[in-house]
């Protein structure tokens, strides 16, 4: 029965480390939307590249929080969470 | 004149074997100090000692210590580029310091306005914290912004700092802020106003520690293709992991070198938005405009009366 008890809590933090890490999928077209569009812009206006770039640069820095959310939560999850967890099943067990 | 001199160059060399002294000492902490590994494992900040204090026992960890030895080099680094500094430039030195300085002063008066530029030595001091903690990693040592606790410590400084500006148009300005666009969303604005410290800390400690993450998984993944690929020959030649060699550094160009430039300017450009995005200057200045007003009409009123007595 232990032996179910640390599969299911080894087993679903690594799931939920795989299922946080779909918050990648947003940053990741929304950045590309955001470099094409600076590309766009360079293309037409060349002599502004450096105010593009840093107001893109900007622009991706905010866009990426959503995605280091998941990333953090990923990384709690796997290298924190099921000690943790395990720690508060012995508890419960030795009870 | 070469005494003189000859003084100015012994100072000049101890100023950087105090910068350096530090670095060296904590890589022989860590040296001395590393539990042996067993394969590649990754593990958080190595706890040195634990302080005991009345509230709760505080442990004193590797990203503390590396963090203070960044401090003080910074510091004697700081007073290096600076020692002998005169009127007319004579040494390089000079050059690349008035360099460092005028870009830091340009950048925060473009970012902030001029109402802030005196941030400047701020902005400067964080920025060249966070890029040389983060390239403590370079050395092999531990980055202390790959720990949560030392990010967290300065974005709860800048988060100071923002609710200070804010709270300086009036106290009653900034309770009203909270209440808009409707009161009904307070809760909202609440929750928006704890995510900006959150937020930045994630954002530069998840950064560079995903980065030493993965650089530590590639190498173990490359230790492991060389025994495949390579492991058939004789002896010790068939254990050495050929394929390290060479390829982690490919990495370590983006992941030490790119990146941690990249977090520690975006740390000190969004400290810079924040601040200067919730200061309402429209506001500030009309409260002191009223101020003033109320004060000429005080010493007017002060005026009038003596002249009356009289």
């Amino acid at each position: 029965m232990l032996e179910l008890a640390l599969g299911i809590i080894l087993g679903g933090c690594a799931v939920g480390a795989g299922l946080a890490m779909i918050a990648g999928v947003g940053p990741g077209i929304g950045e590309g939307n955001a470099v094409a569009k600076a590309c766009e812009a360079i293309g037409r206006q060349p002599e502004c590249k450096g105010d593009v770039t840093s107001t893109m640069i900007t622009g991706c820095i905010i866009a990426e929080t959503t995605g280091l959310y998941g990333l953090v939560i990923a990384i709690l999850l796997i290298f924190v969470a099921p000690r943790q967890f395990v720690n508060v099943l012995m508890e419960t067990l030795a009870k | 004149m070469s005494t003189k001199s000859r003084r100015f160059m012994a100072v000049d060399i101890l100023l950087l074997v105090l910068a350096i002294l530090p670095l060296v000492a904590v890589m022989v902490l860590k040296i001395l100090t590393a539990p042996p590994a067993e394969g590649i494992s990754i593990t958080g900040a190595q706890v040195y000692f634990t302080l005991d204090t009345p509230i709760q026992p505080l442990p004193i960890t590797e990203a503390q210590v590396n963090s203070v030895a960044v401090i003080i080099t910074i510091f004697f680094l700081c007073l290096y580029l600076t020692h002998g500094i005169s009127a007319t430039p004579v040494t390089k030195r000079q050059l690349i310091t008035e360099w460092i300085v005028e870009k830091c002063r340009n950048m925060v008066k473009e970012n902030m306005g001029d109402y802030f530029s005196g941030f400047a030595p701020f902005i400067a001091a964080i920025m060249g914290l966070s890029a040389l903690s983060s390239l403590l990693s370079l050395l092999g040592l531990f980055p202390p912004t790959s720990d949560l606790n030392i990010v967290a410590g300065w974005s709860i400084l800048v988060f100071s700092l923002i609710t200070y500006y804010k709270f300086k148009a009036g106290p009653v300005h900034y309770l009203k802020s909270y209440a808009e666009p409707v009161p009904f969303l307070a809760p909202m604005n609440i929750i928006s106003e704890i995510a900006t410290p959150v937020s930045m800390a994630f954002r530069h400690y998840g950064n560079i520690l995903s980065g030493s993450i993965i650089s530590v998984l590639i190498a173990a993944a490359l230790g492991g293709l060389s025994q495949i690929v390579l492991g058939w020959l004789p002896g010790i030649l068939g254990e050495f992991p050929f394929l390290r060699i060479g390829i982690p550094a490919v990495l370590s160009l983006y992941f030490d070198i790119f990146s941690s430039l990249l977090q520690a300017f975006i740390f000190a450009t969004l400290t810079m938005m924040y601040i200067s995005g919730g200061f309402p200057q429209s506001e500030f200045e009309a409260r002191r405009a009223r101020r003033q007003a109320k004060k000429v009409a005080k010493i007017q009123a002060s005026k009038e009366k003596l002249k009356n007595r009289s």
